[in-house]
């Protein structure tokens, strides 16, 4: 293990962003402040802090309805981001767009997505546009078990394995689609082996390890740059909180015992145990750390508070956008 | 100036614009080594090369989708679905991502998207290769709907449409692709979005078209002006969104009596929204309720004769201006 201390501290620290943020809209939303449909992250940390540590902001993502903790490991605004999910004015996308539609070109974030499996053929066409420009950028497609049967998804692997694209399809395998468990959906373990009937390599890691993350996502977004292809990279993780809202525990398709084995291996307090361990900082820095965090996202929260609702006239406004020259 | 034919002309629009700005490149099924469907796309990929006119799997939604990311990473491309039957594929992709993105983002994302298709029958292809849906896609905000009936429109709005920012559903009728006309060989020869056509001006009844309807409007008006010494003003609507209603009402204003005639069906078709504008801004103006011909409401048979009897003739056409005077 030669990783530097910066990029574990930056890699802890990206999964405490996402974690605090979630945790924190969970909250809002059981009290009745935050509207809508909240697909939360928590217990996927791993995975999008461990690809998007890889990744500038000329890089893109294509992301999903659960897509909070891909901006926010990608850089999102934690402003911005409240914002959106209260409705106001001053959110991401002026709170047109809520919890599953923000974006940040900036950042290179192509969208958060509401349909299951929009995002590979679009994931493909921005690989397509940094092959066809030359440079070295890469595109990550972030879907889930669920979207790994969707038509879309089957189309765009194809395509980027015939056009070689610098693309990586990384499945966040949490175990159900939407409310219904992987083997009651599709008919193997391995979303991973499907990568092999298109073409490319398809790799399995532990989502729940970040370094393991990190380490094979490197491996596939390096392969991308040199212009050798698409990865299927499948990150076997958990969602611990219920398919939309907070509730993990007492649910109907799934028992409380497999919540509480896979909270066992939170990928936070696995990472947190392991920098210790190193001696890469201590329990105090990592508290600092997360208070820090936290105090970010509450003055985030109260910024959004604070923010004006759009004004009716903005109901007409940016349905077409002005033409070019 | 030069007679093209109405896939020559289409072709031409093409090939300026692949010169124009090599941020513009093409995808489709069997566009560059076969030369298309329709042939519109004959010679290109050896000019070009198949970096930008690429043959693509047949995969709708991938090749939307891809168009799609493209489109938003800053390139210009043109997709081409063979048939708009085929196009329902491809419909989440142009009706949740394509159509919402600009309004999504705040505004941020632009999908200068142009997505072309054939519409039409009378080829004794058969219900799933013979509809004529341009209405459909009328419905979502946030589309162009273009669809021309000349080879000089065919050239000017297919290159207008490489211009816009936004997404623009291309529909060529399949009867029309070896129609000659006049096409002006300027490179910058555009046609403004939501600018209908008078084609013939008249006093008596104003008869609506677009696309291939626009000819059978065209030939009934002969009928009636040869038959019953009628004078019927025929107006080419060209797009139906943007749409350009004041130029109907204008010419409605002047004749009283109006019949819309369209390849598809009447039930909550396009020729049911012209009706309703013109009974909402004209009603005072109107000596006779608008007339709607249409296809009929069946899927469209395969015999010659009941292929026939489902689509509207201009003899429906001067039946029904009959039936109002």
């Amino acid at each position: 293990m030669d990783t530097d201390r910066d990029t574990l501290i930056d890699l802890y620290l990206r999964m405490v962003r996402i974690r605090t943020f979630e945790e924190q809209a969970g909250k809002l939303q059981e009290a009745g402040k935050v509207p809508g449909a909240l697909h939360l992250y928590v217990g996927e940390e791993a995975v999008a802090s461990g690809v998007m540590s890889h990744l500038s902001n000329e890089d893109q993502i294509t992301s999903t309805h659960r897509g909070h903790g891909h901006l926010v490991a990608k850089g999102g605004d934690f402003k911005k981001m409240f914002a959106e999910l209260y409705g106001r004015e001053t959110g991401y996308c002026r709170g047109k767009g809520g919890s599953m539609h923000i974006s940040d070109l900036d950042l290179g974030m192509l969208g958060a997505n509401g349909i299951v499996g929009a995002g590979p053929p679009i994931a493909i066409g921005a690989a397509f546009s940094n092959k066809y420009r030359k440079t070295r950028n890469v595109t990550c497609c972030f879907f889930g078990d669920g979207a790994s049967n969707e038509g879309t998804f089957h189309e765009a692997a194809n395509m980027a394995a015939l056009y070689r694209l610098p693309v990586v399809f990384v499945c966040e395998n949490n175990g159900f689609g939407e409310f219904t468990r992987q083997e009651r959906h599709q008919a193997i373990q391995d979303i991973a082996d499907r990568a092999s009937g298109y073409g490319m390599p398809g790799v399995v890691v532990d989502g729940m390890d970040v370094m393991a993350v990190y380490e094979a996502a490197g491996e596939a977004i390096e392969r991308a740059r040199r212009g050798e292809g698409p990865t299927l990279l499948e990150c076997k993780t958990y969602r611990f909180f219920d398919h939309v809202g907070v509730r993990g525990m007492g649910v109907v398709y799934r028992d409380d015992s497999e919540v509480i084995e896979w909270r066992k291996r939170d990928p936070l307090v696995l990472f947190e145990a392991r920098l210790l361990e190193m001696n890469t900082a201590s329990a105090g820095e990592l508290q600092q750390l997360r208070e820090r965090v936290l105090f970010e996202v509450e003055e985030a929260i109260a910024f959004a508070e604070a923010s004006p609702f759009p004004a009716d006239s903005a109901l007409l406004e940016d349905v077409y956008t002005v033409t070019g020259g | 100036m030069p007679e093209l034919r109405y896939r020559d002309a289409l072709r031409e629009a093409l090939r300026e614009e692949l010169i124009r700005d090599d941020r513009v490149f093409l995808m489709g099924e069997d566009i560059g080594a076969y030369g298309g469907s329709y042939a519109v796309t004959r010679g290109l990929l050896d000019e070009f090369g198949r970096d930008r006119v690429i043959d693509t799997p047949i995969a709708e939604s991938g090749i939307v989708g891809a168009g799609i990311g493209a489109a938003m990473a800053g390139m210009r491309p043109m997709v081409e679905l063979m048939t708009i039957n085929f196009s329902f594929l491809a419909l989440d992709q142009i009706v949740n991502s394509a159509a919402k993105l600009h309004y999504m983002s705040n505004g941020q994302i632009n999908v200068p998207l142009v997505i072309r298709m054939a519409s039409g029958g009378g080829s004794q292809l058969g219900a799933t290769h013979s509809h004529s849906l341009e209405g459909l896609y009328a419905h979502f905000p946030g589309l162009r709907v273009v669809c021309p009936s000349t080879p000089a429109d065919a050239k000017g709005l297919l290159k207008r449409a490489f211009r816009d920012e936004n997404t623009t559903i291309f529909i060529e009728h399949t009867a029309l692709y070896g129609m000659r006309g006049e096409v002006p060989d300027d490179p910058d020869y555009l046609i403004e979005f939501g600018k209908a056509n008078v084609l013939r001006e008249g006093t008596d009844v104003t008869i609506v078209g677009y696309s291939g309807s626009t000819w059978q409007a065209v030939r009934a008006a002969d009928m009636l002006e040869e038959q019953e010494g009628i004078s019927a003003e025929v107006i080419d609507l060209r797009c139906l969104r943007p749409l350009d209603i004041d130029t109907v009402i204008a010419s409605v204003k002047k004749t009283n009596r109006a019949v819309v005639v369209e390849d598809d069906w009447q039930f909550g078709g396009f020729a049911g929204e012209i009706s309703a504008q013109l009974m909402e801004q004209a009603f005072d103006w109107l000596d006779a309720p608008v007339a709607r011909v249409c296809g009929k409401d069946v899927p469209l048979p395969y015999n010659r004769n009941l292929e026939f009897a489902a689509l509207p003739s201009e003899e429906d056409v001067v039946e029904a201006v009959l039936a109002m005077l």
